[in-house]
């Protein structure tokens, strides 16, 4: 009586065991695979549009003349050129060379993900960086000045990593 | 705002019987069994009621401002107030002698009652606090006031009813300054705005021509300070909220930005940010004195003066990071005191001294949080998409910040909102506002 008692309860145990490491297993390769389509679209989405997370598209780019892209971008954080951006404002100093009387204004941005404050400087350290690049290029500082915008006017209002790409610019508005 | 035209504070009676064991509502942990008080109406007069309401078109000033009591007390999370049905005493009798018995019956621990007196264009309030289980009065007092500021009345009786059951001076006298956003995330519209700490009163304090930010309160009330881009050029101003003259605070030829008050409220602090690095400056309001504190080709911004003025703590990328540092006020000492995973920002020193209140971003997420002077003894409180920013409430127990929500796939579904959560991470609440808000500064208290 007791030992059949005592296989029951055993038996019971091991059946409900079974079923809870089921359950566990099964949520488990869920997530797993969700996270990893997630992956694969993002890449195939936005691959072609960001390079080691500098955006490298031209959606929202304007041009100052003919071949000439009005803005230039930055990975989370940096305010450091890329290869790209270098000859994006060589093209923009030649500009500015063969249009002596246009001044600029260099606009810096940050995507949301940041605290506002620590954006405003952000923005300006990367404005800053654009502009130190176009003086070596023979541009006059008289002829630019450098406005922070932080985090507060995005050209993409999304919250995915793309969108935030985006939005991490300096872009050179002509200001006469 | 002006202490003057706002309140003859009239100390009428004040017992307080020490002796006694009387209520008491413990704060220091997240209060689950919040205190059950009844606020009864504030009795007035036939006459009283008629000419009150043809002077401010309230059919029963007594039981609105209870109202406002009420409000508060459960706002705060640690009170409950009970339902007014339930009521066996009228509010005449109850405040001149409460029948206790009837009160224990509704299972309230402690009674407000009051009273409303309107004589020569002045508005009398009268009000008593009841320990209900001990049968005896815990607190009374009268004021004096002009009729329109009778919700003050309603937040100063919630003050003096709170320090008598906390032991701490309460926050309920207080004014939120924000800024109100409207339109899509890529042209927000932002206006400076200030309102009562419940949500009532709001004003707006510009137009929305230009882009405003991080307006916050002088410790002095009549004086906030804030980013304008008036002209495109981003400075930090000063504007009088009582007679809305604004000024540029000093001369700098660039942008300044992140400014806060000095406990004193005689200097701002902020960051000055010229080719591509920010440090931290002072100006002296009355001399106009600019002082550089931090020299760093890092970025250094969002600084905060400790309460005794000696300290400030600041955010700092000179890690490589965004960290949290504290230094000396005349910029000597810097020292790192956040050591944990992912980066700090916007640290604000609490009114108490002991805590620095802080967001930070790990793996995605942003939280608000809490952690001592050295940066030892870290607590997150929230967890969310977007948050950051947070204010200290003026006794240090509760913090204001805004919160961002995510968009979804067309950029589409932004909001940005006010939330208040307590010290202990308990009681997170949303504060309603007419517009979307964010960048809360809470100002101190308007009376003492």
């Amino acid at each position: 009586m007791n030992l059949s008692k005592f296989y029951k309860n055993t038996f019971l145990i091991v059946l409900l065991s079974l079923v809870l490491t089921a359950c566990a297993t099964q949520k488990k390769v869920t997530t797993e695979a969700d996270v990893t389509t997630d992956e694969t679209t993002d890449i195939k989405e936005i691959g072609a549009q960001i390079l080691n997370d500098v955006y490298v598209g031209t959606e929202g780019v304007n041009y100052l003349a003919e071949g000439v892209p009005d803005r230039v971008f930055f990975a989370t954080n940096e305010s450091i050129l890329t290869t790209a951006s270098r000859e994006t404002l060589r093209k923009q100093a030649a500009w500015l060379r063969e249009n002596p009387g246009v001044t600029v204004v260099i606009e810096g941005h940050a995507d949301e993900r940041g605290t506002r404050e620590y954006n405003l400087a952000l923005g300006e350290r990367r404005a800053n960086s654009a502009k130190d690049y176009l003086m070596t290029y023979g541009i006059s500082s008289n002829r630019m000045s450098v406005l922070s915008y932080g985090k507060e006017r995005p050209v993409d209002s999304g919250s995915t990593p793309l969108a935030w790409s985006k939005n991490r610019r300096s872009v050179t508005v002509k200001a006469n | 705002m002006k202490k003057l035209y706002f309140l003859i504070l009239c100390l009428f009676l004040m017992f307080t019987t020490k002796s006694f064991p009387l209520i008491e509502v413990d704060i220091t942990r997240g209060n689950l069994n919040p205190l059950p008080v009844a606020v009864s109406s504030l009795f007035s007069s036939e006459q009283t009621h008629s000419d009150l309401k043809k002077e401010l078109k309230i059919n029963d000033l007594g039981l609105e401002i209870s109202k406002v009591v009420e409000n508060n007390l459960r706002q705060s999370g640690l009170f409950n107030p009970l339902s007014k049905d339930a009521f066996l005493q009228k509010p005449e009798i109850a405040h001149l002698k409460p029948r206790f018995e009837d009160w224990a019956l509704i299972k309230a621990q402690a009674l407000i009652t009051g009273k409303v007196i309107f004589k020569d264009d002045k508005l009398r309030v009268e009000f008593r606090l009841w320990d209900v289980l001990a049968g005896k009065e815990m607190l009374a007092f009268a004021f004096t006031t002009v009729p329109r500021n009778w919700r003050r009345i309603g937040h100063i009786i919630t003050d003096k009813v709170y320090e008598r059951l906390t032991g701490e001076k309460g926050y309920f006298d207080t004014r939120i300054i924000y800024v109100s956003e409207k339109g899509p995330k890529t042209q927000r519209i932002k206006k400076l705005a200030i309102m009562d700490q419940d949500g009532f009163n709001n004003k707006y304090l510009t137009l929305g021509n230009e882009l405003v930010l991080t307006p916050r309160f002088s410790p002095t009330n009549q004086m906030v300070t804030y980013l304008s881009y008036f002209r495109n050029l981003p400075r930090v101003y000063l504007l009088d909220i009582e007679t809305g003259i604004q000024e540029v605070v000093g001369d700098f030829p660039g942008m300044t930005f992140a400014p806060r008050f000095s406990p004193d409220g005689n200097k701002i602090i902020m960051s000055f940010a010229k080719d591509g690095n920010s440090d931290i400056y002072t100006m002296d309001l009355e001399n106009r004195i600019v002082e550089r504190i931090t020299n760093h080709p890092s970025i250094d911004t969002s600084p905060s003066y400790s309460p005794d003025g000696k300290y400030i703590t600041f955010n700092s990328d000179r890690s490589g990071y965004q960290q949290i540092y504290v230094m000396k006020s005349d910029g000597s000492k810097v020292k790192r005191i956040s050591f944990g995973n992912g980066l700090y920002g916007t640290p604000v020193w609490s009114p108490r001294g002991d805590l620095i209140a802080f967001t930070k971003l790990h793996k995605g997420k942003f939280y608000i949080g809490v952690m001592r002077t050295d940066g030892k003894g870290e607590r997150l409180l929230t967890e969310n998409y977007y948050q950051e920013a947070p204010s200290w409430s003026p006794n240090g127990r509760v913090l204001i910040f805004y919160r961002e929500t995510k968009t979804d796939d067309d950029g589409r579904g932004f909001s940005a909102k006010l939330w208040s959560i307590d010290l202990t991470g308990y009681n997170e609440r949303l504060i309603d506002t007419e517009t979307d808000a964010s960048d809360p500064s809470w100002s101190s208290l308007l009376t003492n």
